[in-house]
């Protein structure tokens, strides 16, 4: 569902009663934060409201939450923000990267924590290692291109090299694994 | 082409056999994977997406499962086609409408397919006609089992299989039947029975999935949980609901054949009067009236109809099989037009579909 108010998906879903009317609002982060900083204003304008700060999280500041939406992954580079905006998130190292800020949020879908079904029986994705240094991979390429972007041509070798070498150790060709 | 192929046949979910296939249309299981060396497919360059689908269209071909698969370049086909297979339920509509490089592998008999590049790298799914849950729990494990040797998944020792969205993580599993369930939605009982549903996590979708609208009285029951219990439990899970709402089912089609039967006998036949002779029908409403004429097959109160016969129509009448059958690109009036007079073809013909 799209946020009323603009393009991004609707993440907030606000049941609001008026004097024995429903109204139902549907609005992404952003504009769920300056509406509800409003509400708690009293009325005055998006602005306004948006400099007197405001709370939106069970128990947390607006600086606080600020804070934690800048926080981002050091593989794919996705903020915590823009997870919340798009309820998806950027590569498997964000569940090591954001575990604290995940685990919460885990634990009010599934009502639990902890994986109890089946294991890979194979390497890598057997050894915890294996996966944690393959998303490695993923930064690793990530600054190459800026590399060679910047015509940093030596660091971009240098990048590609240790890509190599994480590759060459866990993705062995299907028959010789 | 191998889509036209597909075009003679029906699919395996629509096949009509199986245990309790008056009321379970199909049994599936789908299992979420990821590749640990590239982003998910939303933050994934056009060029990471084009090589997480070639790292596993070839890693897949050298499993065993890989020799019997056909695949089919979904970035390439035309719309219709695409629409083709989600009515087929071999890709989903979020996989159809999706940008850049992606596919699907499917096996011969339409019970495997593999998506990749939905909203995960790697979706496996596999569909059984009429109630059968633990077979196709025994079928995907091993195909998944037989791509874990060749292809590296993400994995997690606390999280389990990491997926892009975090309600799919743990075990990626998603387990669900499809019900046809004409009688509760007549006696007005189905909203009581999703609510209860819902108390115990499940989740109750349309035919065609995800944020689909309920059509024809069919609807899918799926597991919302996928971590903090086993595949085995979560497929338990649902697998014990299913005979309830089967007898739920069955004692109402009594209930109106014992107190409304002269109602019942006129609502399907008048249902089947209009699909007989209509010259412009829509696809939901042709939806609508099968559904009607499937329930009085099976109440016997239509006695020259065979099952198998109305499923295949639920399929062929959807407006992508449609103009593959027909082989014309047609706008909605004219697939109207067209779907009507199929229908009353393949009636008339007493029952051969009609090409």
């Amino acid at each position: 569902m799209k946020c009323q108010q603009c393009d991004k998906q609707a993440v907030f879903h606000i049941t609001e009663l008026e004097t024995g009317q429903v109204r139902e609002l549907h609005l992404c982060e952003e504009h769920a934060r300056s509406y509800l900083n409003q509400a708690e204003a009293g009325g005055g304008g998006p602005d306004e409201a948006e400099a007197g700060g405001g709370t939106l999280g069970v128990g947390q500041t607006a600086d606080e939450l600020a804070a934690l939406d800048q926080k981002a992954c050091e593989m794919c580079g996705i903020t915590f923000f823009e997870f919340r905006n798009q309820g998806r998130l950027g590569c498997p190292h964000d569940y090591v990267q954001f575990a604290r800020e995940l685990e919460p949020l885990i634990a009010n879908i599934h009502g639990a924590t902890e994986h109890v079904g089946r294991r890979p029986s194979a390497p890598p994705a057997a050894a915890t290692e294996g996966t944690e240094e393959l998303t490695g991979v993923i930064g690793l390429r990530r600054q190459m291109r800026e590399s060679i972007a910047c015509e940093h041509y030596e660091q971009a070798k240098d990048h590609r090299d240790a890509i190599r070498t994480i590759e060459e150790r866990w993705l062995l060709p299907p028959h010789t694994a | 082409m191998k889509l036209e192929s597909l075009t003679n046949s029906i699919g395996e979910w629509l096949r009509g056999t199986g245990p309790e296939s008056d009321i379970v249309m199909s049994s599936r299981v789908r299992l979420a994977r990821n590749v640990p060396h590239f982003p998910f497919v939303s933050r994934a360059t056009e060029q990471d997406r084009a090589e997480i689908e070639r790292f596993l269209r070839e890693r897949i071909a050298a499993a065993p499962v890989g020799h019997g698969l056909e695949y089919i370049d979904v970035g390439r086909l035309e719309e219709v086609d695409r629409q083709f297979l989600v009515e087929r339920q071999l890709i989903s509509r979020e996989h159809a409408d999706a940008q850049g490089a992606r596919s699907v592998a499917i096996d011969q008999s339409e019970q495997v397919s593999l998506m990749i590049n939905e909203e995960d790298h790697l979706r496996i799914q596999c569909i059984h006609s009429g109630l059968d849950l633990r077979g196709v729990w025994e079928q995907i494990k091993g195909v998944d089992e037989q791509i874990e040797k060749v292809v590296p998944f993400a994995f997690h020792p606390q999280f389990g299989y990491l997926t892009a969205c975090p309600t799919n993580v743990g075990t990626g599993i998603r387990v669900s039947v499809m019900l046809h369930l004409p009688a509760l939605v007549i006696t007005r009982q189905i909203d009581k029975v999703f609510r209860s549903l819902h108390k115990i996590s499940l989740a109750v979708r349309g035919l065609y999935g995800e944020g689909s609208q309920a059509m024809g009285d069919f609807y899918q029951i799926s597991n919302q949980t996928t971590l903090g219990k086993s595949e085995e439990q979560l497929v338990e899970q649902v697998g014990d609901v299913v005979p309830v709402l089967i007898d739920y089912e069955r004692r109402a089609r009594e209930f109106l054949v014992r107190e409304t039967e002269q109602n019942v006998h006129d609502q399907v036949s008048r249902a089947y009067g209009i699909l007989k002779t209509a010259q412009t029908i829509s696809a939901e409403e042709t939806m609508q009236l099968l559904s009607r004429v499937r329930m009085g097959v099976l109440l016997g109160l239509i006695g020259d109809l065979k099952l198998a016969d109305i499923n295949s129509l639920l399929v062929r009448t959807q407006p992508a099989h449609l103009q593959k059958i027909r082989g014309l690109e047609l706008d909605t009036k004219d697939r109207n037009i067209e779907r009507a007079r199929y229908l009353r073809q393949h009636f008339e013909s007493g029952g051969a579909s009609p090409n």
